[in-house]
């Protein structure tokens, strides 16, 4: 039996889990070739236009993988942590993906609920072991083991890799660029998907920016900036963005920008970034948000980029009068 | 403390009886016009749905009234609902408007809860008294809900056009206004007395249309630029999938028919969708099959752009009207949506669907 992975969404979160699991229970698992325009052409094809582009690479991904593989494994994340959830669409994607008319293997998609206690996961667990035909203490044990792979990935992101590095081999962190030193929060479907994101890490590396990201910072100094805010945030994805971007944004002295790259029509984005960027305003420290969709443009990203890398750096050197954002005006009056 | 609130269809007039029964000054904010659109989409993020810039539309309205205090809706869940006040008091206080925000969470919720909030509001009346104001204003709120439903479905038949919107203006003014029980039990038996003196084409076998989607653009005429009228003015029976007081059953009293009714939603939309997706995005598709089973000519989706649970629900539509047959049309609304365009599309789908009724059984095909 093999089992398809589609290298989409929480891929970027959960892979060696999801790998070390299938390996302990000795099922095949094939991953799904980096996204390439035909992935995501495949995909916008078979979802609503109005879906992000984050679900029609996913889709697209399924589609690769359909025709070599006895299952594909579409978890159905609802909440992985209590009274947290993930986000409308990817709840809803397993069903999407069925009832989207397209030729495909039955789908591995245990109900990932933990809203209500981490008891959650039990369910899932049986689900899988019903679905994979493996009893359910092997499974259990295999995910047990499986969990530890986790935290082994952990401190390599801390180290400075990013997930593709962690999950794929090299160990070895590459030296950082000592230009700058700029955060690229987002999504980590959106951040780390070569294509959507179009390189953007690799490309800030290229210059000598050292990048760091939300995954790569320890959970401590994530909750110390959700801890600033009233209301408890409760989308686990959104956590990270806005707790890395208020840490960031409070302690100076971690990083000289903050780029936020998030997707078109994504719903939790549109209410955090602006809440970041208007805490960052009122710290003057320097924002930018970048969005993008399955129609971006690569001369766009780079124009945008190289100037705000630019401005960043000016800032720096000598003229902290600098706008941090573009209010020209503004700065302008208070610096004759 | 001079009281405000968003808009939402009824809910506005249940919302201004409870607080002014409660003895507090109460700005409501004014009806929602492109102004109100139109500040709202300029101090709101750009990629948020409607529902939000329209509530900022409304509260710097109010504000620009004289209001100091904006009671507004929370909740904990995958839709963006539950965290807008949060960030629409971030905005407001950007924009140097000193205004006091507070929030009715979920009783379960963040901060302290419901019972803290309605405190704040409730200086100097006992619990029993907020009771029996929330009580009084649900009835409020059925009783204008009721006449809406009968409009809906008497406008496609009535022989003086406009006769229907009379009558609604005539309860919104006298239901609407209502602040006793007596008051109340006057104005309904008044509006019965007209709607069953109305004069209508009995003869008359309206189209049946059935309206699902997202809740706020569902029940707020301006923001769908009166979508019900529209479609009883082309002479199709309207069936809304939900009112404010259905949504007060379902969630907020222990009512059991409200209760059996969701179950039986679920079990509806079991098939297409496993679970809940936020917002109303399972009510949906639930309906739509019920509104299917029941023999509907067509069904309506309406949601604002880039609404994730409701996005969720178009892409399984399609298998619904499959299924059983029926025509489903998808309305994407912001403060963009042009009258005009929303008229031809509705005039085609309403063509459409009157044609496939015709020929029954006959080539109109309800695929894409």
């Amino acid at each position: 039996m093999i089992v398809g992975v589609p290298r989409a969404l929480l891929y970027y979160v959960y892979y060696p889990l999801w790998r070390r699991f299938f390996a302990e229970l000795e099922v095949g698992c094939i991953l799904s070739p980096p996204t390439n325009e035909a992935i995501m052409n495949a995909g916008a094809r078979a979802v609503v236009d109005e879906a992000c582009a984050p679900v029609k690479i996913a889709m697209g991904h399924v589609l690769a993988l359909a025709p070599e593989v006895d299952y594909v494994l579409v978890p159905r994340f609802v909440s992985v942590e209590p009274r947290t959830y993930i986000c409308p669409k990817l709840m809803g994607l397993p069903d999407m993906i069925r009832q989207s008319g397209q030729k495909m293997p039955p789908l591995l998609a245990p109900d990932i609920d933990m809203s209500k206690g981490y008891l959650g996961l039990a369910r899932a667990l049986m689900e899988t072991s019903r679905c994979l035909e493996k009893g359910l203490w092997s499974t259990v044990r295999s995910f047990h083991h499986s969990l530890a792979e986790m935290r082994r990935i952990k401190h390599k992101l801390i180290a400075g890799l990013t997930p593709e590095e962690a999950f794929h081999g090299t160990n070895r962190r590459r030296k950082p660029g000592r230009r700058l030193r700029i955060a690229v929060l987002g999504h980590p479907y959106n951040v780390y998907d070569p294509l959507l994101s179009m390189n953007i890490v690799e490309r800030l590396r290229a210059e000598g920016i050292d990048v760091i990201t939300a995954e790569m910072l320890p959970l401590e100094h994530i909750s110390l900036g959700l801890s600033q805010l009233r209301k408890k945030l409760f989308w686990s994805l959104s956590k990270m963005v806005l707790g890395a971007g208020l840490y960031f944004v409070n302690h100076a002295a971690e990083v000289d920008g903050i780029i936020l790259l998030s997707s078109f029509g994504c719903g939790l984005e549109s209410l955090v970034a602006d809440l970041l960027e208007r805490h960052a305003r009122r710290q003057e420290f320097p924002f930018m948000q970048l969005t993008v969709d399955e129609h971006s443009g690569e001369a766009g990203l780079i124009t945008r980029l190289e100037a705000f890398v630019e401005t960043v750096e000016g800032r720096i050197n000598n003229a902290r009068n600098l706008s941090p954002h573009g209010d020209h005006e503004l700065r302008h009056a208070g610096n004759p | 403390m001079r009281v405000t609130f968003p808009h939402m269809g009824t809910m506005s007039f249940a919302m201004q009886a409870i607080l002014e029964n409660l003895r507090l000054e109460v700005v409501p904010p004014p009806p929602i016009t492109n102004r109100t659109l139109m500040l709202g989409a300029k101090y709101s993020p750009e990629c948020v749905c409607l529902p939000f810039k329209v509530n900022i539309g409304n509260f710097i309205e109010a504000i620009e009234l004289g209001a100091d205090t904006v009671v507004m809706g929370g909740g904990i869940g995958p839709c963006r609902f539950g965290y807008y006040a949060e960030l629409q008091q971030e905005i407001l206080h950007d924009l140097g408007m000193r205004v006091n925000m507070i929030v009715l969470e979920p009783p379960q919720g963040a901060n302290g809860g419901l019972w803290s909030s309605i405190s704040k509001l409730s200086v100097g009346q006992s619990l029993w008294h907020v009771a029996a104001a929330s009580y009084f204003a649900w009835h409020l709120c059925k009783g204008l809900d009721g006449v809406l439903q009968s409009l809906d479905l008497m406008r496609a038949r009535e022989t003086v056009p406009g006769s229907c919107d009379r009558i609604w203006n005539a309860a919104q003014k006298s239901i609407g206004q209502a602040r006793t029980y007596r008051a109340l039990r006057m104005a309904e038996k008044e509006i019965r007395q007209e709607l069953s003196t109305l004069s209508l084409h009995l003869h008359k076998r309206p189209l049946r249309i059935g309206l699902v989607g997202e809740i706020y653009m569902l029940l707020e005429p301006k923001v769908n630029l009166h979508l019900a009228e529209r479609l009883g003015y082309l002479g199709v029976e309207v069936h809304r999938s939900m009112s404010v007081s259905d949504w007060v059953a379902r969630h907020l009293v222990p009512n059991p028919r409200a209760r059996m009714h969701t179950r039986k939603v679920h079990e509806a939309a079991r098939p297409y969708l496993r679970g809940f997706v936020g917002g109303h995005g399972l009510e949906t598709i639930g309906e739509s099959v019920l509104f299917a089973e029941g023999g509907i000519d067509g069904i309506i989706q309406v949601l604002p752009l880039t609404c994730m649970p409701e996005i969720v629900a178009q892409s399984l539509l399609p298998s619904i009207s499959q299924r059983y047959g029926v025509p489903i049309i998808t309305l994407v609304l912001d403060e963009h949506a042009g009258e005009a365009g929303l008229q031809t599309r509705l005039e085609a789908f309403v063509d459409m669907v009157g044609a496939r009724k015709v020929h029954r059984g006959g080539g109109v095909s309800c695929a894409k």
